[in-house]
């Protein structure tokens, strides 16, 4: 008799031999001169089941530009493991060959000039595509979205996240996660969910006041003759990196006991195969898949990061499709007896100029954008480099928006949060949704306030244990706050308290002082009532002045230490 | 359809009836005495016995803190006579100390805290034996704001 876990590996093995298929198929292909729709979509079909994930598009419903991370530092046991990979050392862990489609798809080196061969990635008209594609080989396969849908774009502000739930019912998602989301508030969140043709599912989303479950925690969905049970789990620390004023009934947290029990009755009721469709963030998932048993498959959404193959922990795999629409994940399963007894898998790179766009959805974005063209496509100014956000640390997008700060809410330092949404621009032009794409909102005003150097310092120290704590369950899954005018060391590995050292003023090169206050400006602020003008306006006014072509001297200096 | 507490009461004008649980909550025992600290409580609780660490008690606690000013936490002991909860770092440590009576159906209790900054709670039962088991949950208060 053969195990599952011997299935598993097989099936690992299976991925590995079958190479061909996803990673280095598009080296192949490139190597012909020939990307096609065709090789990116094919796959021959496995199992009896298939999954198709997409996650943390941002509302970013047409082609972006979007560089993947040069630092993304893994501490504690998540240390040189994916996602905590970049650049020649996530090529040389994946053999993916540098220059190739994958290697522009999945890292940085090169971005720049990669992005004018291989063109923009995403867009829901070509993800709509891929999804009829899948569908028309496995009529039953399940399309599940992970979640930071309905937030991040200019279309999305004006509509309240409407023009997202409009793209997912034409998609045909079969059930959600959350975590933006609830950036809409409460009252909005519910009239959406009313919208949706589709569940929108929380098992860890609980009533403050009554702590008791608040959302439908799973839904069971029925393929020919398999139960699939998924179970939804929004962003644990949603009232703690969000405005918690905005969605005042609700508590969230890991809850992993609550987890267990969901899973358990799922098993209860003799389901097929358990999902769980999670906006923990990758590292908070590989701790969870290794404690709760009984979940088949780990749909992994948050962080952002695309891994190519799966991520097997125990007998659950995890799988990451990336965000900004960049991939759709494609999973094959054979389901047998209750359980998976095998897998193939495929990280769908979604490259615009090769996959044709489907004409009812792209027709849908046409419309949904239409009212607000004049405003999206107005050139704001240009950059003479590539901007970009994601990063651990400061990326030049962030460097971009703290001058903005700086010098227009005249501040000596400037805090801008570490969120790992918002698309890149190439050098050019710099239009009114590319602004958008870094800092739609729904509490977007830009302050300005007194700060003391020691109060300076808690704070990112504070926001620094939220991302290297080495237990991933104390971890908040984005990235360091963002920073102008200040320069600093920081050491990942070191305890709460003593990661950041010589914290000093750019301009001057003093120590900050623990005692002095400091004039400083910031935005997306989690406190009810914060006041100033809009983020994105107050940019917009900076880049019209020509601050995206401005070169004196830098804004930041991050000196990372101890790695 | 998912039935809420919350919607309920707001949709009939709720028959609430507030289950009495056979429990005697004696919070004031162990906040009354602020000179102690959090190992003199736990030293007098099992007079001197070592607690060991184990899954005869278990302590459900938030990873981070939504609101350090009302932290919940519950605890469960099955066949303990009585669990001593401790909040560390707190200027007064003592939270509550759960005396189970011969009736309890099980043995769990639930609470809200405030936690002046990031510690670890401690919980410790008094099994019927006269055995005590301990365990404890790191529970991070933060100011937060910048999660994307």
């Amino acid at each position: 008799m053969t195990s599952r876990r011997e299935f598993l590996q097989a099936g690992l093995a299976t991925s590995a031999i079958m190479a061909g298929l996803g990673v280095s198929n598009w080296s192949r292909a490139m190597a012909q001169q020939a990307l096609t729709q065709d090789q990116l979509l094919q796959f021959d079909d496995f199992g009896n089941l298939t999954l198709i994930h997409v996650t943390d598009a941002h509302a970013h419903l047409r082609p972006v530009w979007f560089r993947e991370p040069d630092t993304n530092i893994g501490v504690g046991d998540a240390a040189g493991r994916v996602p905590h990979v970049v650049g020649e050392t996530f090529q040389k862990m994946f053999g993916i060959a540098p220059a190739s489609p994958e290697a522009y798809a999945l890292t940085y080196p090169d971005f720049e000039a990669l992005a004018k061969s291989y063109g923009r990635m995403g867009g829901f008209d070509r993800i709509a595509t891929i999804v009829k594609a899948i569908r028309g080989s496995r009529p039953d396969a399940i399309l599940l979205d992970g979640g930071d849908t309905w937030h991040g774009s200019y279309t999305s502000l004006k509509t309240g996240g409407e023009d997202m739930v409009r793209v997912q019912n034409l998609l045909g998602v079969e059930a959600m996660s959350s975590h933006w989301e609830f950036t809409f508030g409460t009252q909005r969140v519910q009239e959406l969910i009313e919208k949706c043709n589709f569940p929108f599912l929380g098992a860890n989303i609980y009533d403050v006041e009554w702590d008791e479950p608040a959302f439908e925690p799973y839904k069971i969905i029925q393929k020919g003759d398999l139960a699939v049970g998924v179970i939804g789990q929004a962003f644990p620390y949603l009232p703690i990196a969000n405005p918690k004023w905005m969605f005042p009934e609700y508590s969230f947290g890991i809850r992993e006991e609550r987890m267990q029990e969901v899973v358990d009755e799922l098993r209860g009721q003799n389901v097929d195969l358990v999902v769980c469709l999670s906006h923990n963030g990758f590292d908070v998932d590989h701790k969870m898949a290794s404690r709760v048993t009984g979940i088949d498959v780990i749909l992994s959404g948050h962080t952002h990061d695309a891994v190519p193959e799966p991520v097997l922990v125990g007998e659950t795999i995890i799988i990451a499709s990336g965000s900004h629409g960049k991939f759709v994940s494609r999973v094959d399963l054979d389901v047998q007896g209750g359980r998976m007894a095998g897998f193939r898998h495929k990280l769908i790179p979604v490259f615009s100029d090769v996959i044709a766009p489907d004409a009812e959805m792209a027709s849908l974005i046409e419309e949904i954008r239409s009212p607000y063209k004049a405003d999206l496509d107005t050139v704001i100014g240009q950059t003479d480099k590539l901007l970009y956000r994601r990063g651990n640390f400061n990326g030049s997008w962030d460097d971009l928006i703290c001058r903005a700060i700086l010098e227009e809410r005249d501040a000596e330092i400037a805090l801008s949060p570490g969120v790992r949404w918002g698309a890149s621009v190439l050098p050019g032009d710099i239009t009114r949704e590319d602004i958008h794409s870094v800092t739609s909102m729904t509490y977007g005003q830009c302050y300005r306030s007194e700060m003391t150097g020691e109060t300076l310092k808690t704070v990112m120290e504070d926001v620094a244990d939220n991302i290297f704590n080495p237990d991933p369950y104390y971890q908040q899954g984005g990235d360091m706050v963002r920073v102008g005018g200040l320069s600093y060391s920081i050491d990942p590995n070191a305890p709460m308290g003593n990661r950041i050292t010589d914290l000093r003023l750019i301009a001057d090169d003093a120590p900050i002082e623990p005692g002095r206050s400091y004039t400083v400006g910031g935005w997306a602020s989690v406190n009810e009532g914060t006041e100033g003008p809009q983020i994105w306006d107050l940019v917009e006014e900076h880049i019209r002045k020509g601050g995206g072509t401005q070169q004196d001297g830098p804004v930041s200096s991050i000196n990372v230490k101890g790695l | 359809m998912l039935i809420s507490r919350r919607g309920v009461l707001t949709a009939s004008v709720g028959l609430v009836g507030l289950a009495m649980l056979p429990v005697a909550v004696r919070a004031q025992d162990a906040a009354a005495a602020p000179a102690q600290t959090a190992d003199e409580m736990i030293a007098e609780f099992t007079g001197g016995a070592e607690a060991v660490e184990g899954d005869g008690v278990k302590l459900t606690a938030p990873e981070i803190a939504e609101n350090g000013n009302t932290v919940p936490l519950s605890v469960e002991a099955p066949g303990a006579a009585e669990i001593l909860l401790i909040a560390t770092e707190n200027p007064t440590p003592g939270v509550a100390r759960f005396t189970f009576g011969a009736l309890a159906a099980n043995q769990a209790a639930a609470t809200r805290i405030r936690l002046a900054k990031t510690q670890d709670i401690v919980a410790i039962a008094k099994l019927a034996d006269g055995s005590f088991v301990r365990t404890a949950a790191n529970v991070k208060v933060t100011i937060g704001g910048c999660g994307g």
